[in-house]
């Protein structure tokens, strides 16, 4: 599975405001076309979906293939209705998942 | 700030406008079907994939600003940033955006889901290109209506083993 898996987020944020959040993850992606030295295929291995819940409330989801570059980035936009929390939730093929979470501070 | 955004589109709009249009207003299809622009056929995985998220809509040139080099020195990290022109209100809103690439070995390279909450439909990614291609973003609309771009990228270097 993934690893590092960081949201950035602007720091103020007005009741209302419309925010970019931005978020990468360290991961492999790889396509399950290339071959190692020896010839034998590399399986396929990527995260295939991106879910952004803010307060418990689905605000983003995205399902990736292996045409998204390696330690994939992405960035969204979201009004913020008031302080919260975003919990992003990143799941590769095998089904594992990973979460971080962030504060949304809002001034 | 959204004065700001609003500018960006717009200019990114233009650019599509005076840069792409011309590329783009030669239906996709005809293109496909052997015209001496398309230096890299359409793959028949894009072929089914387009006519499978198409469905019965016919989609619509323009309104999604796609920010993408016209050469990617390295194919295995190309940044994309596509903008959608939508009011994002619970009357009409974009409810999907589609990346899909017309030469990789997978022609799918994304869908993103979207909602009025995020009031911009604008999305960041770094996609993958294996060779000089183009390609297209289809957006869905809450109505059922279809937008569609296309961006030709030349690549030096193609994606490794994509």
């Amino acid at each position: 599975m993934g690893r590092n898996p960081r949201i950035k987020l602007p720091d103020t944020i007005k009741a209302g405001e419309v925010i970019e959040v931005k978020t990468v993850i360290t991961h492999v992606m790889e396509t399950g076309n290339r071959h190692d030295k020896n010839g034998q295929r590399i399986p396929r291995d990527i995260i295939n979906t991106f879910i952004a819940k803010f307060e418990g409330h689905e605000v983003f989801r995205a399902e990736f293939g292996p045409g998204i570059s390696a330690n994939p980035y992405l960035a969204f936009e979201m009004r913020v209705p008031g302080p919260g929390t975003m919990e992003i939730t990143w799941i590769d093929d095998h089904g594992a998942s990973i979460t971080a979470t962030a504060p949304v501070n809002v001034a | 700030m959204p004065d700001r955004i609003a500018i960006s589109i717009l200019s990114r709009r233009t650019f599509v406008a005076s840069g792409v249009a011309a590329f783009t207003m030669t239906p996709l299809i005809a293109r496909a079907d052997g015209s001496p622009k398309a230096t890299s056929e359409p793959s028949q995985e894009f072929k089914d994939v387009f006519a499978k998220l198409v469905g019965a809509a016919t989609p619509v040139d323009g309104r999604i600003a796609v920010d993408l080099p016209e050469t990617a020195d390295n194919g295995n990290f190309v940044p994309i940033t596509i903008a959608v022109d939508s009011p994002m209100t619970e009357a009409d809103h974009v409810t999907a955006i589609h990346l899909l690439s017309t030469a990789n070995p997978h022609a799918h390279v994304a869908t993103f889901h979207l909602s009025p909450v995020n009031a911009i439909a604008r999305v960041q990614s770094r996609m993958r290109l294996a060779k000089t291609q183009d390609v297209i973003v289809l957006a869905t609309l809450s109505g059922g209506d279809m937008l569609i771009s296309t961006t030709r990228v030349q690549v030096a270097i193609g994606g490794c083993g994509i």
